[in-house]
């Protein structure tokens, strides 16, 4: 039976949690201080996911570039590739927060969302 | 020379400086005016696109930047007067008169005039001189909030190859958006044994893109002539001095210097504010009143926090503490208690008590523990910790009845 030793990524607690694996499967879950951990501790051992922040180019706004994140952790192998895909989108100022950039990013069941909102160029102008 | 005049003038629209602005208003005061140097809200938190804010206080997880608009939009809908693009480049205090600011913004000089003050112009970043990294001075030596700004706000990426200089969150953090966006992360060089950043951060930003750790190592030399070229990196000895002949190098072409934060605290000194060297910020007292009546500090410039919760719930404070001092319901005790750091402990924020109210206490250690006792000396009252890190600051509710019991000081210490 392997073992692993795993850090909580769920809160800023970050509890050191030793999980027994057997046939894919963990067993034996020891040192989390909440349900959380459990379930991650599960997940984390046979598929872990992240939620994956990047950035998407903005034309016409105040910033090239706005902030975006799955809307749900996606597969860790997936991050890069994930990433990729976003890579060749350009979005229109103005943009505001949670606006859609992609549906179901590579299958994953996520949607990818603005974090950031963007103003267009000249909504801004200082008047005196 | 335009004059203005409110009821409160709140420095820094950072996380901090927007709750205690908003809740300022909550509080019931006219007009309360919020000065930011940016052309916007947010402060550092526009910039800091990785989740994990609001986990306390909103019990939602989110981005730097949806937190910040967040609490932008309660500034906005409680009435807040914002004044973006503006600097403050003084502050002055006259006892018994209150306080007036001069501002410089597009809009010209102004005189800003409230009877109180909340300041909370958070931090500026260590840079490599003061990290004692020497050598050539090429293009492609950065602070890592200065690479987040480009990066995350302007969308440049900075470089391919890229050694970033400490492990607290920040080095943590930029060196998993590097790695996200195809960069190269050659190393984390730490002097310290030990990371300075959250335990979830390590595993989160540097296992998941397996960018090694180099604990008790620090850069010697920077060389390249123009563009970094490499940089020497040696282990250390305890006392963190270099260890001749572990000299390696390593080719980069960028270094990020994430060598830890320093308040603000350049115009509160001036005024003539009181600074604790331990935080580097002001001596507060439980108000969040530094030693000048009237002017109070919140968020990092008062401690640097490890959670915008903490800087959001201090500016919360500041605001109360404003609405007693203008109601003059502010009661002061003849003669404060005092928190004392001793064994092991860093700082304790605020420095000063009644124990006449219920108190928030931040504290941090000075070395990573395991299982630990915090001892409160005087009350002999035993605190037990699963663990305590210099990275993760720690949070102290402690009640009216334990703390008046205080005579004179509080002395918070670390035993096994």
């Amino acid at each position: 039976m392997a073992k692993r030793s795993l850090t909580c990524i769920i809160c800023p607690i970050g509890c050191k949690i030793e999980v027994e694996m057997s046939d894919g499967k963990a067993f034996n879950i020891e040192g989390n201080a909440c349900d959380r951990g459990l379930s991650y501790a599960k997940e984390e051992c046979t598929s872990p996911k992240r939620v994956l922040t990047t950035l998407v180019r903005v034309k016409g706004g105040l910033l090239p570039v706005t902030s975006v994140k799955t809307t749900r952790p996606i597969p860790k192998a997936l991050i890069f590739q994930a990433q990729k895909e976003l890579s060749g989108i350009v979005l229109e100022a103005p943009l505001n927060i949670g606006s859609v950039v992609m549906r179901n990013i590579l299958d994953t069941g996520a949607d990818v969302i603005v974090t950031r909102s963007v103003k267009k160029v000249n909504d801004n102008l200082i008047t005196p | 020379m335009k004059e203005r005049s409110a009821d409160a003038i709140v420095i820094g629209g950072g996380p901090s400086g927007m709750a205690a602005a908003a809740s300022c208003r909550e509080e019931g005061l006219g007009e309360v005016l919020l000065v930011e140097r940016e052309g916007a809200l947010g402060g550092i938190l526009s910039q800091c696109i990785h989740p994990g804010f609001g986990v306390l206080e909103l019990k939602e997880d989110l981005t730097g930047p949806e937190f910040a608009e967040r609490l932008e939009g309660r500034v906005h809908d409680l009435g807040v007067q914002v004044l973006l693009d503006s600097y403050t480049d003084r502050i002055r205090y006259e006892e018994g008169h209150g306080i007036s600011i001069v501002c410089i913004s597009p809009r010209g000089v102004e005189v800003l005039r409230a009877p109180c003050l909340i300041y909370s112009a958070g931090c500026r970043e260590r840079h490599a001189f003061e990290v004692g990294i020497v050598g050539d001075r090429p293009s492609g030596v950065l602070t890592a909030g200065t690479a987040q700004s480009l990066m995350d706000l302007h969308g440049l990426l900075l470089g391919k190859e890229i050694v970033v200089v400490g492990s607290g969150d920040v080095g943590l953090i930029m060196s998993r958006r590097f790695a996200i966006e195809g960069a190269h992360v050659k190393a984390v060089v730490e002097l310290l044994p030990y990371s300075g950043g959250l335990t979830r951060n390590i595993a989160q930003c540097l296992e998941d893109f397996e960018i090694p750790l180099l604990l008790s190592h620090a850069v010697l030399e920077i060389r390249g002539r123009g563009r970094v070229e490499s940089v020497i990196i040696s282990k250390v000895d305890e006392g963190q001095v270099p260890i001749s002949g572990t000299e390696m190098e390593v080719k980069c072409d960028t270094v990020v210097i994430a060598a830890g934060l320093v308040p603000e605290v350049g115009l509160l000194e001036r005024t003539g504010v009181r600074i604790d060297p331990a935080t580097g910020g002001p001596v507060v007292n439980e108000f969040l009143e530094t030693s000048l009546e009237g002017i109070f500090a919140c968020g990092n410039v008062l401690v640097v926090n490890d959670l915008v919760d903490h800087a959001v719930e201090q500016g919360r404070l500041c605001a109360r503490s404003v609405r007693s001092f203008l109601d003059g319901s502010l009661q002061r005790p003849a003669t404060w208690k005092r928190s004392i750091s001793g064994k092991d402990i860093r700082y304790v924020v605020p420095h000063l008590f009644s124990g006449e109210r219920d108190n928030t206490f931040y504290t941090r250690v000075r070395m990573p523990r395991g299982r630990c006792g915090l001892l409160l000396r005087e009350l002999s009252k035993d605190i037990r910790l699963i663990g305590a890190k210099p990275s993760e600051m720690i949070r102290l509710n402690l009640k009216k009845e334990l703390l008046s019991e205080v005579k004179e000081g509080l002395t918070f210490e670390v035993h096994d």
